[in-house]
């Protein structure tokens, strides 16, 4: 199965207002790489920090995390920083 | 700028130091007497923690000249420890988690001895009040006062 | 690597226990050593120069006079720091808001920097440089920077083209917010606003900057983040980062404000320049003016409700100002306005403004407590309108586990739904009322970070563990982290030290902000001293000369295991350690991680308050906090973070204000004015910690150090409302504003 990549609002212009894409990727690295192919201008998006929900789960840096096969959702949304 | 030399006692011990004459008593004790325990959070007297002794009163070192300090002593959180030994109201900071960053606990410690030598069994209320000179950002009081209460206590059974 | 950071349930030995902590017993003799406390051989005293006009041409910076001043070593002006920052935005913002480049942006925007040989010749030389300005029009306030013809901040930021003062406008939400409102049987819309506050750390920012000509350099410094100080700082000056050794000092609070550089680039530049140290600390007059306040905002909060009680829809109209340069906070308040409810149809705007104020900082959970108090106040009103309890309002709304998220996501297992079961199982909600008292009740969230992390075990020849972390201590942490060490090792605590290492002894640790030292180090540490048994396993086993497979480590000490062991007496820890050199020398555990995911955390807070008419003015009486913790590592630390986070919120609700007058100068800059709570303001804050464990951590522990500031701002205006009758929609509820409610009320 491939997981439904959601994008919050600010990140859509960047691929051509998609509210999400079907995208088959093992690890948030390899989603990246494949974003950033196919849509080109989310490679600075995602240079400037990129948030992701696995399931609710928020990840902010590392791309190795394993997005698992049976994934119901995976979120992208911005980097955010706290006090 | 005139300089003065100032002969004073600080926790007991006699001791020397030359000061311009505008200098405060926090800036003395900290960069020519190199206790650096009492700090500065504001040097305008409204935080407390530049609080030491003058002649056993509570004052704000920051509001206070370095040259005021002659021939008058000098209490700081330096000086809390007998004989090796922690104060009671150190002791029961530490056991209470009565400090998180610690900035404020200085002052916290001077105010608080000050207040047991006058009133050994302060209510809730006259602890508050006394300690309302001195502002803590981190543990919202509540430590703090359980730990003046546990100390207070403390000490009235010695 | 390779380590499993799943929950694993377990019975602990010594976590939760409440034990000393190890940097106490500096902390009450005063021996500890915070930013301002330290000296170096032929140090000078840094002083800086600060506009004083919130928006002006810098014409000309004459220093002919200052430099001829006996005793002055250095003047430093923008032109000592070329931008070195390449295209990257972020870090051009901090090097322009380090010092001004040309044109002054808020009132004690910095100009020019002295160092000379005491504070009094500093002092004497900044009245010597001669600085001539040419006024621009300025705005301080949130909404009139949004109109059209404001005057404008920063030329780079457009809206459709066209210059503006709105850095960014971010949309969140899901569903027909429309659709939603025309099913509502009720709906609710109110505006609110509230004021700039500031962290209000009693210890300034300050720092020992000691640069040599060959260009390696220290830094002493109180930092949130002394790894990230020392990219900014290095990125600034043209430094190689190897070089550049960054200590963190004893740090006398932050919470946010001290996640950025303020000074300390401008000390670095002044010691290069002068070729000596250089001790630069702030006042707290320029604590105020210069280093990141939090925003002030203006808000439009709307919620439509069925009469059952359901929310059909939501919306939160957010305007968060960042000061001179563009930030995330408005986008913060719109990801959390709405956190903590289960709703079909929601939608949230946030715009970061930009205004002739300070560079706005972090401050604990930021931005959520301002979004909260709009839409938690809001709240009240439609569960009145529907006459339901407030509390129960909230109940059939909350957000659980399968809840998407108002800003995007589904919820995993969460824990808002039972902090408001607590609430209503809270005694405090059945004490009786007296005159002229209400009750009032709030929700919070906020998200909580990892991070990058890492940490050194060492254990000594004696069999004492040393640890070595890079994120900072704000309130204990090194208590907790030896805690973790020893309940791994199966030692006593008091034979674990945690220190935290400079920049040169560890690797890159990021920021200790979002509420993340205890969880990201402690989740490493913990995979530390799993290496570490995996070495004392070796060791027993080369000393018993058996299978490394035969050994087991329990209890703090190697038992070799099966039937022809049985001669084997244990061998502790110490034992194991005082044979290292023949065994294969020293003996210990690192871990790197990226610790991401810290869990969500929610809170509900209780509050009685109690208004006096006549005067307007607002005692808190009782005050309870209830709040998911995952597991608490250290009580005592959990709980002081909960009151803590309570007793800013109380201050924000109540007193605290950046007064900005019509010249744009910012009037209260000392303590005195800028009133925050003390401890007569305040009762004892109750706790109650709810263990909830975080899935992504082997103990469970989630970040707890921020959530506890969200509720306050709305839980006592909501106390209040039912005290004085008056609905406050304009924070700090100070005692003006709540006499002149009180009387508008009455007319
Ligand atoms: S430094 Fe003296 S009262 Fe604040
Ligand atoms: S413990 Fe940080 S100010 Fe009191």
């Amino acid at each position: 199965m491939m997981p439904r990549i959601s994008l919050t609002s600010s990140l859509r212009d960047a691929v051509d207002g998609a509210e999400s894409i079907e995208l088959h990727a093992e690890t948030i690295g390899e989603m990246f790489a494949k974003l950033a192919e196919r849509y080109p201008r989310m490679a600075d998006r995602i240079d400037a920090g990129i948030a992701v929900a696995i399931d609710g789960q928020i990840y902010r840096d590392d791309w190795n995390t394993k997005i698992p096969a049976d994934a119901a959702e995976v979120f992208l949304m911005p980097r955010i920083q706290g006090g | 700028m005139t300089g003065v030399l100032v002969s004073t006692t600080i926790n007991g011990d006699a001791v020397q130091f030359a000061c311009p004459t505008d200098e405060t008593l926090l800036d003395s004790l900290r960069n020519r007497v190199g206790l650096t325990g009492a700090k500065e959070g504001c040097g305008t007297g409204d935080c407390g923690a530049c609080s030491v002794t003058l002649d056993g009163r509570l004052v704000c070192a920051c509001l206070v000249l370095g040259v005021e300090a002659n021939g008058r002593e000098i209490g700081t959180v330096e000086g809390l420890v007998e004989d090796g030994k922690l104060h009671p109201l150190q002791e029961k900071f530490i056991e209470h988690a009565a400090l998180q960053c610690g900035i404020c606990t200085p002052g916290f410690l001077v105010a608080a001895k000050t207040l047991l030598e006058k009133n050994p069994k302060p209510s809730e209320e006259q602890i508050r009040y006394a300690l309302a000179g001195n502002l803590c950002r981190c543990t919202g009081y509540d430590k703090i006062v359980r730990a003046v209460q546990a100390a207070a206590k403390e000490m009235r059974k010695k | 690597m390779g380590h499993d950071t799943n929950y694993q349930d377990r019975e602990f030995k010594i976590i939760g226990t409440r034990v000393k902590r190890p940097d106490g017993i500096d902390k009450v003799t005063g021996r500890a050593k915070y930013g301002a406390d330290a000296f170096a051989p032929g140090q000078l005293v840094g002083k800086v120069l600060r506009s004083p006009h919130a928006h002006a041409i810098i014409q000309k910076i004459d220093i002919s006079k200052a430099e001829k001043l006996a005793g002055v070593k250095a003047i430093i002006t923008s032109a000592d720091l070329p931008d070195l920052t390449g295209s990257n935005r972020g870090m051009t913002d901090i090097l322009e808001n380090c010092m001004a480049r040309g044109r002054a942006l808020y009132h004690g925007h910095a100009v020019a920097a002295v160092a000379a040989i005491d504070e009094q010749t500093a002092k004497q030389a900044l009245k010597l440089i001669k600085v001539t300005y040419k006024l621009l029009p300025h705005v301080t306030d949130v909404d009139e920077a949004m109109l059209p013809d404001a005057p404008i901040i920063q030329d780079f930021v457009l809206q459709d083209g066209k210059p503006s003062n709105i850095a960014g406008i971010s949309t969140f939400g899901h569903g027909d917010v429309d659709a939603g409102f025309a099913e509502a049987d009720v709906i609710v819309e109110k505006s609110y606003k509230t004021e700039q506050t500031h962290q209000g750390y009693i210890e300034p920012h300050a720092c020992l900057a000691n640069v040599s000509s060959d260009g390696s350099g220290e830094l002493w410094v109180t930092t949130q983040g002394h790894f990230s100080f020392r990219v900014v700082c290095s990125t600034l000056l043209g430094l190689d980062m190897a070089k550049l050794k960054v200590t963190s000092s004893e740090i006398g609070g932050g919470f946010g404000g001290k996640t950025h550089v303020w000074t300390e680039p401008l000390a670095l530049a002044l010691s290069r320049k002068a070729n000596r140290p250089v001790k630069l600390v702030m006042t707290r007059d320029e604590v105020f003016k210069a280093s990141g306040p939090t925003s002030s905002t203006s808000m439009d909060i709307k919620i439509g409700a069925k009469k059952d009680g359901t929310i059909t829809a939501a919306t939160a109209m957010l305007r968060y100002q960042d000061g001179a340069f563009p930030g995330i906070w408005g986008m913060l308040g719109a990801m959390t306005a709405y956190a903590c409810y289960d709703l079909k149809n929601v939608k949230t705007v946030g715009h970061d403004v930009l205004v002739n104020r300070p560079k706005v900082a972090a401050y604990r959970a930021p931005s959520a407590p301002m979004a909260a108090f709009g839409v938690e106040s809001t709240m009240d009103l439609v569960a009145n309108e529907i006459g339901m309890s407030p509390l129960d309002f909230r109940i059939k709304n909350a957000a659980k586990e399968g809840t998407q998220a108002s800003y995007g996501p589904v919820y995993g297992p969460i824990g808002i739904g039972p902090t408001l079961e607590a609430v209503k199982k809270h005694p405090h909600m059945r004490a009786k009322l007296k005159k002229n008292q209400g009750r009032g009740m709030a929700c919070g969230f906020w998200f909580n970070f990892g991070g990058q992390t890492c940490v050194d075990l060492n254990i000594g020849p004696d069999g004492t563990v040393s640890l070595t972390i890079g994120t900072i201590d704000v309130g204990g942490s090194r208590a907790s982290l030896s805690l973790i060490v020893a309940e791994e090792l199966g030692i006593p605590y008091d034979q674990v030290r945690t220190n935290i290492g400079d920049t040169a002894s560890l690797g890159h640790n990021d920021t200790t902000e979002g509420s993340r030292g205890t969880f990201s180090s402690g989740m490493a540490a913990i995979f530390a001293a799993r290496d570490a048994v995996g070495v004392l396993r070796e060791r027993a086993a080369k000393m018993w000369d058996i299978p490394v497979d035969d050994v087991v480590w329990a209890d703090g000490v190697a038992t070799a295991t099966g039937a022809k062991h049985s001669n084997l007496p244990p061998l502790t820890l110490a034992a194991i350690a005082a044979k290292a050199a023949s065994t294969g020398g020293p003996i210990a555990g690192h871990n790197e991680v990226v610790a991401d995911n810290a869990g969500v955390s929610f809170a509900s807070h209780i509050c009685d308050v109690e208004v006096d008419p006549e005067t307007g003015s607002t005692k808190i009486i009782r005050y309870t906090v209830i709040q998911d913790a995952g597991k608490a590592i250290h009580p005592d630390y959990v709980e002081g973070q909960f009151q803590g986070g309570a007793a800013q919120g109380i201050g924000w609700a109540l007193n605290e204000e950046y007064i900005y007058g019509a010249d744009g100068c910012l009037q209260n800059t000392g303590f005195l004015d800028y009133r925050i709570p003390v401890c007569s303001d305040l009762p004892f804050i109750d706790t109650q910690i709810l263990e909830i464990p975080n899935p992504n951590h082997p103990y469970g522990v989630r970040g707890v150090g921020e959530t506890s500031i969200v509720p306050p701002l709305a839980a006592i205006g909501n106390a209040v409302s039912h005290a004085a009758g008056v609905r406050m929609t304009h924070i700090p509820m100070s005692a003006p504003r709540i006499l002149k409610a009180i009387d508008d009320a009455k007319a």
